[in-house]
């Protein structure tokens, strides 16, 4: 038997509405009521939280681990140390590995993969379509039965809405949310940047706001024929935005999620060729970042997110046209979105950060995470929302460096990841 | 001694120009001021004269090494670097993307680096990927001049033609330029833009109706469809556009008698404009041709001439 007391913290836990300075109990790696605390009689180990938050282990629900097949990227042991530094405790893996995780081995070899190495909880998705190809259904069935959360061809967009609605049916009669990441092939071409002032100014090929929100249109559309959840992932525009809100004013079952560079950021950051600053769909406008904050504001846009997408030095240090889109944000998001949400733009309050961070992503995966009752699993995230400090990537545990972040000075991060009662990171 | 010393060293060319110029790089230029771009076409007059005497070379980059390194297809531009390198007395080595490594997999800062490894002191690249140039200027001792690079700059080309305007023109300032055609894929426009704004000081203006662009025009500069960069959706096709933005003999027409008619090369017959009138007495094509080598004399000159 083992035991530990968490004191003095100011424990949130928006499942259960809870907002008061107590102390939490642990034991055996379960949340405890602290009227054990008198019958204890093993050894009590104490952690002083005083001007802490005591919340509920963090969920980032898209995140790139890059095994199998691009360990020199990061592995599933690094990514999970990423996401323990920067306050997770569940992450939640995308399918784009090679092989592609479009079958059961591959789910299988991840899990396993996860249990050996992992410090924190590593949730599969599975593929919508073969090999990310689009057009032919993986087999979502045995991929559910394998263990994964959600289907999802990040990085690829299933153009065919055919093939869509028979995934969105499928996964409907499995009991899986349909993840999508929004672009429409024929518009965005061969885009690297936002179309627009920049684009122009540049000459760089122009990947614009319609081409993301064609597919968000589309995946409001059959959310309602198929009446099952899709939730649109990295949603970047004023145009999704506009169009989430009345969906879902109407009740149809759609999401969105938001990065926190997509709110850190303009296109104006690309202007010096900086591939750190290549991803995809790329940085935006001044008016969309707006229309993003007034999304997250309002609750429009539910779910916060990194996009954690390592490339290694080598493949980023190239043109422009030739790098490949993404950056790390497993060990920022926390204190950018805490930054730039709570305290700069006051946006929403730490409570709803939170939530965005546990309930929302519990409520759409329908997972066994993000809530500090009696009796559940002690993950656990412990946050000094007023902290102030430097983003270092050469600190970082990631594998790879791609950050346009580096220098930046932020206030707010997690300071303790504890998973299952165990500390697995602190600052 | 040391005071006669002192005197030559302050006379010297390069001590003069270092007070007026001290890039290594030329980009592009939207980062040059206008003093800048003067600055290179004063020095282009100069070496404009070298080319019209019986032995046209000086000793400017003896003992330099200059790498033309084209990426994207040119005869052109690589060849009016090269002549201009001849005449400053450069050695001077081409390499294209089929002679490169790159087909081989090595990346651009492998490539580069190796050729700086070799001693090259100056680097024209040309790419067809928008910020190469500034990708290698970054990482690279030697000069970098960029040759174009996709649809961003080209900024030899604009230079040749704001000094071929300021030629015939007598000067930049307050003249209507018609920069017609192609303008999302060309990097020469951009250019143009870039420098007719910093010595013009008038705005930009886009117009879809070329007939009411032609009567006011003091210069009207046709781009080439770029055919390379084209994808087919972008318009219908050549007939449609030669009926609605080609310099047709009936188009000429409106234009002032004394309005230049300019185009960075090669000219497509009959599309973009009417034969006859390339040959025509207004046309400054083969001027711009000319300008181009004292440009780039002057360029290379600048960038790649002190001695450190």
């Amino acid at each position: 038997m083992s035991a530990t007391i968490i004191r003095n913290g100011r424990v949130i836990d928006p499942a259960n509405k809870r907002d008061e300075v107590i102390d939490l109990l642990i034991i055996d790696g379960k949340v405890a009521p602290l009227f054990q605390l008198s019958t204890l009689n093993s050894q009590l180990d104490e952690i002083n939280a005083s001007n802490l938050i005591v919340c509920p282990g963090l969920i980032d629900m898209h995140v790139h681990l890059r095994e199998p097949g691009f360990g020199h990227k990061e592995t599933i042991e690094s990514g999970a140390r990423a996401a323990a530094a920067g306050g997770f405790t569940t992450i939640v893996c995308m399918p784009n590995t090679s092989p592609a995780a479009d079958n059961p081995s591959t789910i299988a070899w991840i899990k396993d993969r996860a249990g050996d190495t992992a410090c924190v909880n590593v949730l599969p998705t599975g593929a919508i379509s073969k090999n990310l190809g689009g057009e032919e259904l993986a087999p979502i069935g045995s991929l559910v039965q394998a263990g994964i959360v959600a289907i999802t061809d990040d990085g690829h967009c299933v153009q065919n809405h055919q093939v869509m609605r028979r995934a969105v049916e499928y996964a409907r009669m499995v009991g899986v949310p349909v993840l999508d990441h929004c672009q429409d092939y024929n518009l965005v071409g061969n885009g690297v940047v936002h179309e627009g002032y920049w684009s122009t100014l540049l000459g760089l090929p122009g990947w614009p706001a319609a081409g993301e929100e064609a597919i968000v249109m589309r995946n409001i559309l059959l959310a309602e024929l198929c009446d099952h959840h899709i939730h649109c992932q990295h949603v970047t525009t004023a145009g999704s935005v506009r169009l989430l809100r009345e969906a879902r004013t109407r009740g149809v079952k759609i999401s969105g999620e938001v990065c926190p560079h997509h709110i850190a950021l303009t296109d104006e950051a690309i202007q010096n060729f900086d591939t750190s600053c290549k991803m995809n769909p790329p940085l935006r406008s001044q008016a969309d970042v707006d229309a993003l904050l007034e999304g997250v504001a309002d609750g429009t846009v539910s779910i916060l997110v990194s996009d954690h997408a390592p490339h290694a030095d080598f493949e980023k240090e190239v043109e422009f046209d030739a790098a490949p889109f993404g950056i790390i944000g497993l060990e920022t998001e926390l204190g950018l979105f805490l930054d730039l949400l709570v305290h700069k733009h006051c946006k929403i309050d730490i409570m709803r950060l939170i939530e965005m961070y546990t309930v929302e992503p519990r409520r759409l995966l329908k997972i066994n995470a993000g809530t500090l009752s009696i009796g559940a699993a002690a993950d656990l995230t412990l946050i000094d929302p007023d902290l102030e400090w430097s983003v270092r990537v050469d600190t970082f545990e990631s594998a790879s460096r791609n950050s346009p972040f580096d220098g930046w000075n932020l206030k707010g991060r997690a300071v303790r990841t504890i998973v299952g009662g165990k500390t697995v990171w602190k600052l | 001694m040391r005071a006669a010393e002192s005197v030559t060293t302050s006379s010297s060319p390069d001590a003069a120009f270092a007070l007026r110029w001290n890039r290594k790089d030329l980009l592009g230029l939207r980062e040059l001021s206008a003093e800048e771009i003067n600055f290179i076409l004063d020095t282009a007059d100069a070496f404009k004269q070298v080319g019209t005497r019986e032995i046209k070379k000086v000793p400017a980059l003896r003992g330099k090494t200059l790498v033309n390194f084209f990426i994207e297809p040119s005869t052109r531009t690589r060849t009016s670097f090269e002549l201009a390198a001849f005449r400053l007395s450069a050695d001077v080595i081409n390499i294209s993307a089929s002679t490169s490594s790159l087909t081989k997999g090595e990346t651009l800062k492998d490539t580069a680096r190796n050729l700086e490894a070799l001693h090259a002191d100056i680097l024209v690249l040309r790419h067809s990927f928008a910020g190469a140039p500034q990708f290698l200027a970054q990482r690279l001792e030697a000069s970098v001049i960029n040759a174009g690079d996709g649809a961003h700059e080209h900024p030899t080309q604009a230079l040749l033609d704001l000094y071929t305007i300021r030629e015939k023109r007598g000067k930049i300032a307050g003249l209507h330029v018609a920069i017609i055609g192609d303008i999302l894929f060309s990097r020469v426009a951009r250019s143009n833009i870039f420098g007719l704004l910093k010595l013009g000081k008038l705005g930009v203006e886009v117009s879809y109706k070329i007939d009411n662009v032609l009567p006011s025009a003091d210069v009207v500069n046709l781009l080439r469809i770029q055919h390379e960069r084209q994808r087919k959706e972008y318009f219908p096709g050549i007939g449609e556009y030669t009926r609605f933005f080609g310099l047709t003999k009936e188009r000429a027409k409106f234009l002032k008698p004394d309005c230049l008619i300019m185009h960075p090369g090669p000219i497509n017959r009959g599309v973009e404009i009417d034969s006859g009138i390339a040959d025509g007495l207004q046309s400054v094509i083969l001027d711009q041709v000319t300008n181009g080598l004292a440009v780039r004399m002057a360029v290379l000159y600048l960038c790649g001439g002190i001695s450190t």
